[in-house]
């Protein structure tokens, strides 16, 4: 579905992305994971053009993703840190992403109504506290069904009966078949949903294997383990 | 051009906006209740708007633009063109500040001076508001920080309605016995503060104080020619900025 082919990229004289290489398919719920500056952000970024490719090259469905803009209606996209201009309303902002979209597009609201935004949708968002501004990122992320998924630590900040809402949504829509990419620093959160492993490490791809493999080749239970293990 | 709509509903009720064309309505009234002569009326709020319009509209700009960045980064990841997303913010950000000067000042001049040099004042306002909106939309594309993109901002719009006419003063005196006139109109045209302020001033018929320069000055813009080319150039200062901005956009890492 994704296929990433020797990426690099740099910002200023430092080199983020180190000739990535790595494809990623649709039923598969990938951890990806790695230290602070390590190039997942980026990677992501690359992804969804937010960072134009300088050198390589990214396919979606097989089309390249260099200078088209529509493919990126196949994904959803819930950021690490959500801001939404001040005076604008919670309904006005899910109103201007389905108008980007096409009105027609059919829409997935459950997660609306599951952590009960519906009925704070005049509030706005210069009010509303960074675990509700999270929530909200999350249904836009979720809104229009898309077969990707890539939620830039999607629990961060929410608290625990949200956080196992958005979980629960997550194993969802793993459930249809979807490509699910999550990255998070709280390996703990991730156990229960994820199937595949990819660790990075100074723009570098270090470890990129299936739970399974890992959990045979380290005899460990625990992803916190199970990583430190695999990287010695 | 669908986000426009959304932009417009955020920025229309910014505080900040909001107070500008409280703080240009007070002004232009105070002016104008205070000097019985509107023509002279008209001088004053010149002098304001070439200072306060060209400011605001840089620094609010510049500020909304960084506020909004992560909200740019989420709609960049949404099935829409850069491009779309950095039109809707031109036109969302100078349609308002163009609206707040012409509430704040706009009506309140054409009841006082209700005449070609009153729409001239005001025309020329709204253009001062894109043009500097415009510049800010380039400071901000070039600056990923955020302190750095409100200094240079500001060091813009010092440039312009300072240093510029300093270095102007100083390539007069240089010059002073070259005739200079020609070069100087032409170096009027790379100032869009000082285009504006002569259009203004020849219309006000007060160039008879400006001596023989100012009559020269009188021959080209006090004419229609003249006029046409210097809203042409307004015109053009509002737009090439900003299309710069919009090819570094296209392109960035964000």
């Amino acid at each position: 579905m994704i296929s990433i082919e020797n990426i690099s990229k740099s910002f200023g004289k430092q080199e983020v992305l180190k000739n990535i290489s790595v494809s990623m398919n649709s039923n598969e719920c990938i951890a990806l994971i790695g230290p602070n500056g390590s190039g997942k952000t980026t990677l992501i970024k690359s992804i969804l053009g937010m960072v134009p490719l300088v050198t390589g090259q990214i396919l979606i469905d097989n089309n390249s993703i260099i200078g088209s803009y529509q493919y990126r209606s196949l994904i959803g996209y819930m950021p690490q840190i959500g801001r939404y201009p001040d005076n604008m309303n919670i309904g006005q902002v899910i109103q201007l992403m389905k108008t980007i979209r096409g009105n027609h597009v059919i829409t997935d609201e459950s997660l609306i109504d599951d952590f009960n935004l519906r009925q704070i949708f005049e509030k706005k968002m210069s009010t509303l506290s960074g675990g509700t501004r999270q929530k909200v990122s999350a249904c836009i992320a979720f809104l229009f069904n898309p077969k990707i998924l890539i939620l830039d630590e999607p629990t961060a900040g929410l608290d625990p009966l949200s956080s196992e809402i958005l979980k629960n949504k997550i194993l969802v829509e793993k459930g249809k078949g979807k490509l699910i990419i999550i990255t998070s620093h709280v390996l703990s959160e991730l156990e229960e949903m994820i199937s595949r492993v990819i660790y990075m490490q100074d723009g570098h791809i270090r470890i990129d294997a299936s739970i399974n493999e890992l959990l045979e080749q380290t005899g460990e239970n625990r992803l916190g383990k199970i990583i430190s293990k695999a990287l010695n | 051009m669908r986000m426009t709509k959304y932009i417009l509903t955020d920025i229309l009720r910014n505080k900040t906006l909001i107070v500008y064309t409280f703080l240009l309505f007070l002004l232009s009234f105070s002016v104008f209740s205070l000097e019985d002569n509107p023509t002279k009326g008209v001088l004053s709020i010149l002098n304001l708007l070439l200072i306060i319009v060209p400011l605001i509209s840089s620094i609010f700009t510049t500020i909304y633009i960084y506020n909004s960045s992560e909200f740019i980064e989420l709609l960049v990841s949404q099935p829409v063109k850069r491009s779309s997303i950095w039109i809707s913010l031109y036109f969302g950000l100078g349609f308002s500040l163009s609206l707040a000067f012409i509430i704040g000042a706009g009506i309140i001049t054409m009841i006082y001076q209700t005449d070609s040099t009153g729409i001239l004042l005001i025309v020329s306002g709204v253009l001062l508001s894109l043009i500097f909106c415009s510049i800010a939309m380039l400071t901000t594309v070039y600056n990923r920080d955020k302190a750095k993109g409100i200094g240079a901002s500001i060091l813009t719009w010092l440039y312009f309605s300072l240093l510029f006419d300093g270095v102007l003063v100083f390539l007069l005196f240089q010059f002073s016995d070259y005739p200079i006139e020609k070069a100087m109109m032409a170096m009027s045209m790379l100032n869009p503060i000082d285009l504006a302020r002569i259009l203004i001033l020849l219309k006000l018929d007060v160039s008879a104080l400006m001596g023989y320069t100012g009559a020269l000055f009188r021959t080209f813009f006090g004419n229609g020619y003249g006029q046409t080319i210097s809203f042409l150039v307004l015109g053009i200062w509002s737009l090439i900025p900003f299309l710069i901005s919009l090819h570094k956009f296209k392109h960035k890492d964000l």
